[in-house]
């Protein structure tokens, strides 16, 4: 998102969602504040938010010395991420290393964190396509998914992050992967900027995968394409799963409340579709 | 496994300007469907023949029926809510005509004051006088997944009022979710009742995308079969009972999709998207097309 949102607007929104019933909330990302401005309070977020019991908080950590900044007393994450990518230029253009040595990188924070008993999830992006390279092949996603995995990432994320996938490539790229990492190690983070999330989700869904990444009022458009939405909406998604008789624990209504909040503090109309058919304008 | 070749329904000049608040100069529904005409579209369905006291959009449906290129392979049907409406239709060149059932009586008590029984009856008549010319009829039912006065709706009803219609002799029935609430589990149940009336071939689905779960529904009746999807360029047409909310599937989207899955439409995904952008610069409206807003250098 553009606009800056304040310290202690975040810590709202965190707090709102972990009332929810959703398990998981990633909070925020332990970068150089030059890279990513929007996320340099990390530390005051991490220190402000109430942690409920049964929800977990991760932090993505794209080095050691995030890592060490994430668990310092300071911040004290207890669950941290880290991020590959399927593709080689995207891995150049975004943090300047190829694929080989990133995963070099992420060995250290992983070896760190297995050290201090916290979990690492592992975040594959570009598995349906990438803004440079185009096509990407479902064995490199294999390859990459595997790499990062048995060095102990608990889970792996498949990040369609340009949203360019269709249910069609979203088989074929799962069909690979499954071959490399167990089902219930795997999850679907789908970008709705061609409107083919659900229809990516369901087909994950019906492939047996059980963990699905969105974001409240589908925040955060997409880098790649101007004008263009980026992440599936939370309130979308559970609305189907409700449809769909999958138990998630969520109170949808208690996610549209939180994602009503976030959109007025942005000063901006929400993504998600329910939302929109659910609160008059 | 999905079907080869999907039937796309395009019905945007219609059900999508419909559902718009700004009326469309004629000449501008006549290049819209002519437009469309150009993008490998073999269905398009062009304006109503209802009384332009209930529904002003279309008013001008006798000088939009005579004023498009009636491309040869492609067919252009007009809605037909009675005999009458029939009548005007032929007499201005129309060579297919639709009706509309409803799976709901509250719903069809407040649209068109009768109950379904009666609307039937009414249709008979259409039915008679389009079979006399040997003119086919559609047949749409709403409120398929669910109707915003009774709420549920339930599967038996659907596939009754399917059958009906069906018999009557309509050639093709289309499932219309009329408010877009229902979601993969709710369109699987209300198919599966249907698929035991009415053969899978005489069979669409009509999205709407109110709720976000349009493409979802529409992956699941593909994966049961069904091979005709109705859709809106541009995703016209809000919905008249959730203000603010988006209507239709938006059908570049849709063909987004069935392009991803190897599914053959003929349509040309670039063509249907400029087609988009002129009648949304018209409407002065953004598109409500995930596929257009990502294709689109702002």
């Amino acid at each position: 998102e553009k606009v800056i949102v304040p310290t202690d607007v975040k810590i709202e929104l965190i707090n709102r969602l972990s009332k929810t019933g959703l398990p998981a909330i990633e909070v925020t990302s332990f970068v150089s504040s030059k890279w990513v401005p929007q996320m340099a309070d990390h530390k005051e977020v991490m220190r402000g938010i109430e942690r409920y019991p049964g929800v977990q908080y991760p932090v993505l950590t794209p080095n050691l010395q995030g890592f060490h900044s994430a668990v310092s007393i300071a911040a004290g994450a207890t669950e941290v991420s880290v991020f590959g990518a399927a593709s080689e230029s995207f891995s150049k253009m975004n943090i300047n290393c190829s694929i080989e040595e990133s995963i070099n990188k992420f060995q250290e924070v992983v070896k760190a964190a297995r050290n201090m008993n916290i979990p690492v999830r592992g975040y594959v992006s570009c598995v349906l396509g990438c803004p440079y390279e185009g096509n990407i092949t479902p064995i490199k996603v294999a390859e990459v998914s595997k790499r990062l995995y048995s060095m102990g990432c608990y889970e792996i994320s498949l990040g369609d992050t340009i949203g360019v996938g269709t249910p069609g490539s979203m088989k074929r790229m799962l069909e690979a992967v499954m071959k490399e990492i167990p089902l219930n190690a795997l999850a679907v983070h789908c970008h709705d900027t061609y409107g083919q999330a659900l229809a990516n989700i369901l087909t994950a869904i019906q492939m047996g995968v059980a963990v699905v990444d969105s974001s409240v009022a589908g925040l955060g458009g997409c880098p790649y394409a101007k004008g263009a939405t980026g992440n599936v909406a939370t309130e979308d998604v559970i609305y189907m799963l409700n449809g769909l008789g999958i138990n998630t624990g969520v109170n949808l209504y208690a996610v549209m409340e939180a994602g009503n909040f976030i959109c007025t503090a942005l000063n901006k109309k929400t993504n998600s579709k329910v939302a929109q058919a659910s609160f008059k304008y | 496994a999905f079907p080869k070749r999907v039937k796309v329904v395009e019905v945007g000049p219609r059900d999508g300007l419909q559902n718009e608040k700004t009326v469309v100069p004629t000449p501008v529904k006549i290049s819209l469907i002519n437009m469309l005409s150009e993008t490998g579209l073999q269905v398009i369905e062009a304006t109503s023949f209802v009384s332009p006291k209930w529904v002003p959009q279309m008013a001008d449906h006798t000088e939009v029926m005579r004023g498009i290129n009636k491309l040869p392979g492609i067919s252009y049907p007009v809605l037909t809510p009675n005999l009458k409406g029939f009548q005007a239709a032929v007499a201005a060149g129309a060579k297919e005509v639709s009706i509309f059932g409803a799976a709901s009586e509250l719903f069809t008590k407040k649209n068109i004051n009768c109950s379904i029984e009666e609307s039937l009856e009414r249709f008979d008549e259409v039915m008679t006088a389009a079979r006399a010319a040997s003119i086919p009829v559609r047949g749409y039912v709403s409120c398929v997944l669910g109707c915003p006065y009774e709420g549920k709706i339930s599967p038996a009803k659907v596939a009754e009022v399917s059958k009906k219609m069906y018999a009557m002799g309509c050639y093709e029935i289309s499932l219309g979710d009329t408010i877009g609430i229902g979601t993969p589990g709710s369109m699987r149940e209300m198919l599966t009742a249907v698929m035991k009336e009415v053969p899978v071939g005489a069979l669409a689905v009509h999205c709407h995308d109110t709720y976000g779960q349009a493409l979802a529904n529409i992956l699941v009746a593909l994966q049961m079969g069904v091979s005709v999807v109705d859709a809106s360029v541009a995703g016209l047409g809000g919905c008249p009972y959730a203000q603010g909310a988006s209507g239709n599937v938006a059908t570049e989207d849709l063909v987004y999709m069935l392009n991803g899955l190897g599914i053959h439409t003929g349509v040309d995904l670039q063509k249907l998207m400029d087609t988009g952008t002129f009648i949304c610069n018209a409407l002065n409206r953004r598109t409500n097309s995930k596929v257009s807003q990502a294709n689109c250098r702002l």
